[in-house]
């Protein structure tokens, strides 16, 4: 339990951390700065790849944030700022891509998978659970059927003993 | 029916694997594709690295012209500064964009490996760098006689590589002596 807590600390505390400080980028109010975080954490460095503005100290980072920055004070939009970078360095700086003709497979695969998946899981169980209820005239039909294999089956049994006794007669003779 | 449903997931795994698998090996991820080719080269305002003399992008204009993205502290742009010596020799136009480095320094590598570049273009803040994409240098740009951006390769210039791009060099050329 200390340990997870401490875990999240250590998680809590690195997030914080990020590259992107306060004293560096100064905003005169909490929307900017939000707004410039939440930015920062959507672009991708270029370089790295992996990561996104927020977190890269490659020097092409500092440089974006640097014009993210710039491009805020300008008092550019969000999506201008994105614009900006995305007419530069290509759709590839965003994290979340938008929906065009060479994303579709990205963005809807996932949910035609589970469509199919689900249509699949339904058919396979409907085949086995087949709710059984007869009408009227068919348990007529059943109970019917039923007599007659009773009494088939009890005519049966007396043949049996019928020839066990002509058996036994025979034995006799 | 159900016994060929139960075959779909095994046929979307086989057309996932192959697409996916197609994607893995065929795409060089440390090179991204530049939202600027056929674009015209970013305007800029810049000093010359060895004059007193101001730069703009009319001067990238004429002759079709490789703009090579270079500096000092990059041990790859002096990997490929001897290929680049070759290619100037041969008459190909080059034209250097000092990113983010600092002029004298600039000036004492030009002395001491050879000056390939018809002319230097400083830009110690890596702000044209930013207008053009640049994501680590060496980049190289080619330009066309219009001054549009035709190509880009990121990484060092060799043989091999210009072998590639040679076609779209030479159709530059062309282009610009037909108009």
């Amino acid at each position: 339990m200390k340990f997870i807590l401490a875990l999240t600390l250590c998680i809590l505390a690195s997030a914080s951390n990020a590259v992107v400080d306060g004293h560096k980028y100064p905003f005169d109010n909490n929307v900017d700065k939000e707004r410039f975080e939440v930015l920062a954490e959507e672009l991708r460095c270029p370089k790295c790849q992996n990561q996104n503005l927020a977190d890269s100290n490659a020097p092409v980072a500092s440089d974006l944030r640097d014009k993210v920055y710039e491009l805020m004070i300008e008092g550019q939009s969000d999506d201008e700022i994105v614009g900006y970078l995305v007419d530069r360095y290509g759709d590839f700086v965003r994290y979340n891509p938008p929906v065009q003709k060479n994303t579709f497979f990205l963005w809807f695969a996932p949910g035609v998978m589970v469509f199919i998946a689900f249509i699949m899981i339904i058919s396979l169980t409907r085949g086995k659970k087949k709710d059984v209820t007869l009408s009227e005239e068919e348990q007529k039909k059943l109970a019917k059927l039923q007599a007659a294999r009773k009494q088939n089956d009890s005519h049966l049994q007396k043949d049996r003993t019928d020839s066990s006794v002509e058996t036994s007669e025979k034995h006799d003779s | 029916m159900n016994r060929l449903m139960l075959f779909i997931p095994l046929a979307i795994f086989a057309v996932m694997a192959a697409f996916l698998g197609g994607g893995i090996g065929r795409e060089d991820k440390d090179v991204l594709p530049s939202p600027l080719i056929d674009k015209p080269f970013p305007q800029f305002i810049l000093q010359q690295v060895e004059a007193e003399k101001q730069l703009t992008q009319t001067d990238l204009q004429g002759k079709p012209m490789l703009v090579n993205v270079w500096a000092t502290w990059c041990p790859t742009c002096k990997a490929e500064h001897q290929f680049l010596n070759t290619l100037a020799a041969q008459g190909v136009r080059i034209i250097g964009i000092n990113y983010k480095d600092d002029d004298e320094e600039a000036k004492v590598w030009l002395r001491d490996y050879g000056n390939p570049y018809e002319f230097n273009i400083s830009d110690p803040k890596g702000k044209l760098g930013l207008e053009l994409g640049v994501y680590g240098a060496p980049e190289t740009f080619f330009v066309d006689g219009d001054g549009i951006i035709r190509a880009k390769h990121v990484g060092d210039l060799n043989q091999r590589i210009w072998d590639k791009y040679k076609g779209v060099f030479d159709k530059m050329k062309t282009h610009v002596e037909g108009e």
